[in-house]
């Protein structure tokens, strides 16, 4: 199945990891990622104002490029659009549910980009990977396991945007479960934490870092408490806060204990027992080879 | 026994200024404070969530003078459990806009060290520079 592909900013820079792994995965399971040809970035954050439409362009600009793609035998179908990072997937999702209730709207920004060759007229479903692995099936997808992960505790982090609100998430906004179900079809135990979907903080973390680390310190003290080995996620935001700002948290805290935070395509890469370039570790802050060589490849 | 309050011709342009911005009805409003008890950031407000939405809804203009619509992230825990359905994520877009189409800036991106900068991911500074600048 070759399906078209969104990849965005920051799967392109610091969280390549988060990219190279799920192409990986997903070719293991007979889905080939195309990339959208001529992508711009979303714009992260969905405007909510009713009157603001300037900001809705570039993801319509982006739906407008998946026109010829199956015409010109890129992939296989024109009509759903892969992501895999959760701000865009939910960015995305909010345009499209402007523009599919208010037709003004979507004809106005049609007209603002008169010179895109495509108009965008609405019909471009989007589908976090997810969803394209819940689709294909939890059971089938344990079949390509070739690496054990028994024992292994993975905590789950759905996080904000993957589930909220209702009429964008993936699952259920309260107790979602596809996260659970994906790691255990990998072979993984899922750990069952409180935590799971609390903001981490988000943007925040450019102006107001406290308050970031408080709410980085409750999701992962709450993981560690529930015995985590490692926390899962699809945000590259969500990485960042949870990962890289644990740093802060060992200077401001002598005895607090670092625990990895993987991207779930990381975590698929190595249950399937694919080749160790395509974990995509190099930007993981936290180095999760010393717990996977422990738990994992023993 | 219903009461009803009624709002001057200036306070009641300003509630319609924010509602029509956002498009929610700040009056369905029971001030029942679950959007306070689950948002997340509420220690850090000055004023809770549901204080928010209050002041929107008696049409209170000092309301642009606090500092939650600034800490709201639209983590979007108070829209799913809003029992009237109302979205205070989308109130505080609304204060954020008029203040930004104003010009009054929360975020000074010159104010931030360049190795700040270089440490922080393109996602963070964005969505940043989206809703705390003009
Ligand atoms: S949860 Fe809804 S009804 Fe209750 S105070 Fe908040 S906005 Fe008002
Ligand atoms: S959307 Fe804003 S007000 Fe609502 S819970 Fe999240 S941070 Fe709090």
């Amino acid at each position: 199945m070759k399906i078209p592909y969104f990849p965005g900013c920051s799967l392109k820079t610091y969280a390549s990891g988060f990219e190279k792994s799920a192409i990986a995965a997903g070719k293991a399971l007979d889905i080939e990622l195309v990339e959208l040809p001529r992508w711009n970035c979303c714009g992260v954050v969905s405007s909510l104002t009713k009157d603001d439409l300037m900001h809705h362009l570039a993801p319509v600009r982006n739906l407008m490029r998946l026109s010829d793609m199956k015409t010109s035998g890129l992939a296989d179908e024109d009509k759903r659009l892969l992501v895999l990072c959760s701000m865009c997937m939910n960015t995305f999702k909010r345009t499209n549910l402007k523009v599919r209730e208010n037709s003004e709207d979507l004809a106005t920004l049609n007209d603002f980009m008169y010179l895109e060759e495509a108009k965008y007229d609405g019909s471009v479903d989007i589908v976090h990977f997810l969803e394209l692995l819940k689709e294909y099936g939890f059971d089938k997808i344990s079949e390509s396991v070739n690496t054990s992960l028994a024992g292994l505790k993975v905590a789950p982090y759905y996080g904000c945007m993957l589930i909220r609100p209702k009429e964008v998430g993936i699952d259920d906004a309260e107790e979602p479960t596809i996260f659970e179900n994906l790691i255990s079809s990998l072979g993984a135990e899922p750990v069952s934490w409180h935590a799971k979907n609390q903001c981490c903080g988000s943007y925040l973390t450019v102006n107001k870092q406290d308050t970031v680390i408080k709410l980085t310190r409750r999701i992962l003290d709450n993981a560690q408490q529930e015995k985590a080995d490692v926390i899962v996620t699809s945000c590259p935001l969500c990485a960042f806060n949870l990962d890289s700002r644990q740093a802060l948290l060992q200077e401001t805290n002598p005895g607090f204990e670092p625990i990895p935070v993987l991207y779930f395509t990381q975590l698929m890469a190595i249950a399937f027992g694919l080749d160790a370039a395509t974990y995509g570790f190099e930007k993981n802050k936290v180095d999760p080879m010393p717990l996977l060589n422990k738990k994992v490849f023993i | 026994m219903a009461k009803k309050i009624k709002l001057d011709d200036k306070t009641q342009a300003f509630q319609k200024l924010v509602e029509d911005l956002c498009g929610q009805n700040t009056a369905k409003c029971d001030q029942c404070g679950t959007c306070s008890g689950g948002c997340p950031f509420v220690e850090d407000m000055d004023i809770t969530p549901a204080e928010l939405m209050r002041k929107v809804m008696l049409g209170q203009e000092d309301v642009l003078e606090s500092e939650t619509m600034w800490i709201c992230a639209t983590c979007n825990t108070c829209t799913v459990r809003c029992p009237r359905k109302l979205d205070v994520s989308k109130i505080a877009e609304a204060l954020r806009q008029i203040r930004l189409r104003n010009e009054i800036d929360q975020l000074d991106i010159g104010k931030i060290s360049r190795e700040e900068i270089k440490e922080l991911p393109q996602i963070a500074l964005i969505a940043a520079l989206r809703k705390l600048s003009s």
